[in-house]
């Protein structure tokens, strides 16, 4: 049995009381939702937090809501939903399947009951799945601190590997996802085997405009794609026909602007291969659902 | 097809369900971390980070001050003791804890003993070694270069061979390859893996010091063979060791051995006076204890243009880390590898094999390999494969012309192994027709015309289980041979104790069957004892399939001789004699007269009570007996795996697994299935996602889950699975043993089908997305290092 190094354990009542508390114990504190990565950490010994936040009993941030105001609608995923509540719920699947497509393949059952989204973006592990895919939706983090809220667009989320604009004493209390209507999406991964990280996966969500690609967003994990996203095939996209020769230059397009690492899970090039592949194959389904031709 | 249990309990052979998961499925299995001793103290090992690297100095002083540290004991303390190394399994010795040098990434440096495990494992950290870092010796085919580093100058040695060693008729072959119209050959590399069982290793050792008793628990597949290991290793009188082997969660031939864990807790209990727990974590697992395989092979294959096949030749490296800890009978540096002729009637057949040291775990134990023979099966169904591909052959008809004929057992081979049954073309035609064999390679063409890649993979394989006879076969110079001891109560209730340990393979359920069908006792009314040695008799315990082979035969001989006693019993209280009885399950009658008779529970009181028995027959209902197997047994069988191939990903979809299985006579066919299913499950994860790599400065890539891939049931297909029935000519109850068969016979069939979907001769295994992709562009990845 691995065990993990002495530590302090306290409870948040509130979202204040969390960020009070991480002022309080300062940097070497950390905050434990899922704990799914970082309890395997602390057992590794890569992690040594001195005092653990437990923030798991903060309902308020377990919430999967459709808001709707000036701006238009949004879909608003509190950071303390789990994995395997995104994977049930209705509204996220109806508006963006790539959802689905996602947890579906986000390791096993008994990691998606505990781990968090929030979790999963704060991790920011470069083959995490829900960083590519909020990428590809322009999602909107909504991060709290002793002075209040902000808004991060997910695209400016991550600083780097593991690393994001999260401060020691802040903490995302949500995922803000913008819903327009018209659209279809589809994330596709490959995995060595069922319940693995990524070798590669490709999201991609698609508005069209009669034969036209209207608005598209692309995301990228474990590529070493710069913050998940390929910029530059998503400008190519925009405004071109939505067909498959289209779909095969953006993901030339996708391939060669990643700069994936080699490591037992593939080579470089396989893995260059398949940024490629996987994002033809997301765009063509999420075609096909904008279309209504595929649930 | 799959088999169900019947609902009431068979009087012998036949489906029941197991005895042992009432407590297994209700979570109340008590394994060795269970086990909590009064006083007991917690261990944890500091590890090398080096593959290769000599240790200048090893400071314990701020370790020792933790207050919660009782001992810390280093290769220092052991030299003291006489207990720095011991001896291996292979004639070669292992460091307990380093010295001189580490030889591999997680070898033992020092032991630390504390009140609970977080404060041993925390006081690891305090510990400081300071280490000269060598060059490491990783690639096995670079160990032999005049230049390579030397790994093992404590033997004084100026290089990195261990041994070579040969089997068959050197000169016979090559003549044979000389005049033969094709050949193929082939670099076949079946890459390092691990048993990888769910429970980890581990060991509790307690000192009695006022006895002078050591009681030893721990995750054991051979206790009596580790009692003898430390009676010779630490000098203890062997009559004052007991070693227990609780409930076991999986061994895979990873608990045959003794680890230096072990060793540590002996001496750890004796410096303390008090009980001491080491259990090894995941990654410790992985990273320090047995592996399996690690056979670069290039192997030849002869054969007539008409499709006969004539000869085969091979030439293995074997890669045996840093010292040479290789489970397997110790007249054969190689297993049982030379059973690589396979199930082909050949002309003739040669192996050279060379073992070297590289700066790698050492083990190669049996892991489900029947001692290499899984290395040999895979080697020969692969040559078959890439022979039948050059010619333009049909795989599975290559392999029916040239099966060993049911007319030549018992078969004498190339390689002078003696099979004891089989109908091999009956078994294949079966694994065919029940694939659909014909109409699978039709919708084969018709997918490949639309750019869909279906493969089709067959492999044929010959087990060869159950070790030895003695006299052929012994570890350590202890022979294999187990014993059984059998007691009927008065009651009419019985206990067998037998030498072998299960883990998880069902022992208690199948071996009470096996006396329930000679004596007609219910299997619920017999209780099976193993794993405790100072209440079960010798023997050399559960590995290479040897189980039901060696102690279920020497179950049925001691249920014999407790039969024939029972016998005189009966002739006592029916007032006949002995050869006027005739026994029908669970009775013997006067021949002629059913209603005189007396049941096995009458016989049983009789035997205890008042009731005067002839002259010279003692009272009471036992026996015992040691079996020595004559010959192995040889258990067949013939897969047929379908595999889906996405030409864009290269990832592999397992469609289909049919398995036709001849293990002899089945004593509990559920059992027998269920032990299939695991085996086949570990083919597909051997052929396609484990291995055991190593970059270039030695480090271990696959030191826990999420990078040593087990396969899942979302990897598996629904099995289809079929059996033919040769009993063992030479086994008292014709049974031959199953539990690495499908394992041994299952990855040639993967690799097969995954290859001839992408229409490729040849690629490593395992076959990840990147390696099949990378196969189909004609530049495969070699599998046992780091990917770059
Ligand atoms: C076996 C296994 C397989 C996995 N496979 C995959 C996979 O295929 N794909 C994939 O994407 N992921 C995978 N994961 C990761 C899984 O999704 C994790 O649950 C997730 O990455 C982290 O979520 P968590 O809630 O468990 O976070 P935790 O482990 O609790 O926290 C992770 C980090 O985020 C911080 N944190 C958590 N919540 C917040 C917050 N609200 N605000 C600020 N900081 C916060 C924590 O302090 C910590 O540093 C796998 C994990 C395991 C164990």
């Amino acid at each position: 049995m691995q065990v993990p190094a002495q530590f302090e354990y306290e409870r948040a009542t509130s979202v204040d009381h969390a960020v009070a508390l991480l002022q309080r114990y300062g940097p070497e504190s950390r905050l434990l939702a899922g704990g799914h990565s970082l309890i395997p950490m602390m057992k590794l010994r890569i992690a040594n937090p001195e005092t653990l936040i437990d923030i798991n009993g903060l309902d308020e941030l377990g919430t999967i809501r459709l808001d709707r105001d000036e701006h238009g609608a949004q879909l608003c995923l509190g950071a303390l939903v789990r994995h395997a509540e995104l994977l049930a719920s209705a509204v996220a699947g109806e508006h963006f399947p790539m959802f689905h497509d996602a947890e579906r393949v986000i390791a096993d059952p008994v990691v998606r009951n505990r781990g968090t989204i929030g979790g999963s973006l704060c991790q920011a592990d470069p083959n995490e799945d829900l960083s590519a895919v909020f990428t590809a939706l322009r999602a909107v983090a909504v991060v709290q601190g002793p002075d209040g809220r902000r808004l991060v667009p997910v695209r400016e989320f991550h600083v780097g590997p593991y690393q994001t604009v999260v401060e020691d004493s802040e903490i995302l209390v949500e995922v803000r996802v913008p819903v327009r209507p018209g659209g279809g999406s589809a994330y596709t991964k490959v995995e060595r085997r069922a319940g693995d990280w990524a070798v590669a996966a490709a999201g991609a969500a698609l508005w069209l405009d009669g034969g036209r690609v209207a608005e598209v967003g692309l995301g990228l994990t474990a590529v070493g794609a710069d913050r998940f996203g390929a910029p530059r095939a998503e400008e190519f996209l925009r405004g071109a026909p939505a067909t498959e020769e289209s779909f095969a230059e953006a993901g030339r397009i996708a391939a060669e602007h990643c700069r994936p690492v080699a490591d037992q899970r593939g080579p470089e090039d396989y893995k260059r291969h398949l940024a490629g592949e996987l994002t033809v194959r997301s765009l063509r389904r999420a075609a096909a659902r904008a279309r209504g031709l595929e649930a | 097809m799959t088999t169900h249990a019947a609902d009431t309990t068979p009087m012998g052979f036949g489906s029941m369900r197991r005895k042992e998961d009432a407590r297994f499925l209700r979570g109340k299995g008590r394994y060795l971390d269970d086990i909590v001793l009064p006083g007991m103290l917690h261990a944890a090992i500091l590890r090398s980070p080096h593959a290769h690297a000599r240790i200048v100095s090893v400071d314990t002083s701020a370790a020792e001050a933790h207050p919660k540290v009782t001992a810390v004991i280093t290769g220092e303390t052991l030299t003291g003791l006489g207990l720095a190394w011991m001896p291996t399994l292979s004639h070669d010795v292992q460091a307990v804890l380093a010295t001189d040098k580490v030889r591999f990434q997680g070898q033992e440096v020092a032991f630390v003993v504390a009140e609970d495990r977080y404060a041993a494992r925390d006081a690891l950290a305090l510990i400081e070694v300071e280490y000269e870092p060598l060059p490491a010796v990783v690639d096995a085919t670079r160990a032999l270069d005049p230049d390579a580093p030397v790994i093992r100058d404590d033997l004084h040695k100026t290089d990195n061979h261990i041994f070579d060693w040969e089997a068959g008729d050197a000169a016979a072959t090559d003549e044979v390859f000389a005049t033969a119209d094709v050949v193929a050959e082939c670099d076949l590399l079946y890459p390092r893996c691990h048993p990888a069982p769910m429970e980890t290793c581990g060991s509790i050792a307690s000192m009695d010091p006022v006895s002078g008793k050591l009681t030893v628990y721990t995750t054991t597949q051979a206790p009596h063979a580790h009692r003898t290991v430390y009676a010779l290793v630490a000098g203890i009188p062997e009559h004052k060791i007991q070693v227990i082997a609780p409930d076991i969660g999986g061994g895979f031939g990873n608990k045959v051995g003794i680890y230096p864990g072990y060793v540590c807790a002996v001496v750890g209990s004796i410096v303390t006076g008090r009980p001491v727990k080491w259990v090894e974590d995941r990654s410790e697992n992985l990273m320090s204890t047995s592996f399996a395989r690690d056979y670069h092979m290039h192997g030849e294959i002869a054969a007539t243009k008409d499709g006969t096949l004539l000869g085969v030749r091979v030439k293995v490296l074997a890669d045996h880390g840093a010292f040479n800890n290789t489970a397997q009978p110790s007249k054969m540096p190689a297993g049982l590898f030379h059973v690589f002729s396979g199930s082909y009637d050949l002309k003739a057949a040669h192996c050279a094999v060379t073992g070297v040291y590289t700066d790698k775990c050492p083990g190669g134990v049996a892991y489900a390999c029947s001692f290499r023979i899984t290395e040999a099966v895979y080697l020969i169904e692969r040559l078959v494969d890439v022979l039948a591909r050059d010619q333009g052959w049909d795989p599975a008809e290559l392999r029916m012309r040239n099966l060993v004929r049911p007319e030549q057992f018992p078969y004498r081979t190339a390689l002078g192994w003696e099979y004891d049954s089989g109908n091999y073309p009956q078994t294949l035609r079966k694994a065919l027709d029940l694939a659909g064999y014909a109409e699978l390679r039709r919708e084969q063409a018709e997918r490949r015309a639309r750019g869909e890649l279906m493969g089709i993979g067959v492999s044929f394989f010959t087990e060869a289980v159950g070790a030895g006879p003695r006299k052929h076969m012994d570890i350590l110079g202890l022979g294999m041979a187990d014993g059984a001891e059998l007691r009927v109560h008065p009651t009419g209730k019985a206990v067998l104790r037998l030498s072998c340990m299960t883990q998880g393979q069902g022992h208690q359920t199948t071996f009470a069957q096996i006396v329930a069908e000679e004596l007609g006792i219910s299997p619920d009314d017999i209780e099976v004892v193993q794993g405790d040695t100072d209440q079960t008799p010798f023997g050399l315990g559960t590995y290479g399939s040897r189980s039901t082979p060696v102690s279920g035969a020497a179950t049925a001989m001691v249920a014999r001789k407790v039969r024939e006693r029972a016998r005189i019993v009966a002739s006592a209280m029916l007032e006949v004699a002995p050869s006027d009885l005739e026994f029908a399950k669970g009775r013997f009658h006067v021949k002629g007269d059913p209603a005189a008779s007396a049941t096995m529970a009458e016989i049983a009181m009789a035997a205890h009570s008042d009731l005067e028995l002839p002259e010279g027959v003692e009272g009471h209902l036992d026996a015992t007996c040691v079996y020595n197997p004559p010959n192995l047994t040889y258990p067949c069988g013939a897969y047929v795996c379908v595999v889906d191939v996405d030409p864009g990903t290269g990832q592999v979809a397992v469609r289909r697994f049919v398995a036709v299985d001849d293990c002899g006579v089945r004593i509990n066919p559920m059992i027998v299935e269920g032990q299939i299913h695991g085996g086949l499950a570990d083919g597909i994860g051997m052929a396609l996602m484990e291995v055991l790599a190593f970059d270039a400065d030695g480090n271990h890539l696959g030191a826990s889950f999420m990078d040593y891939l087990l396969p899942t049931a979302l990897e598996c297909p629904s099995w289809e699975l079929g059996e033919t029935v040769t009993p063992s000519p030479h086994h008292p109850i014709g049974a031959k043993g199953v539990g690495e068969s499908a394992t041994v016979g299952s990855p040639p069939a993967v690799v097969n089908a995954v290859l001839d979907a992408i229409g490729v001769r040849d690629a490593d295994m395992p076959l990840t997305p990147a390696q099949v992709w990378r196969s189909m562009q004609g530049r495969p990845l070699r599998t046992d290092v780091a990917v770059t």
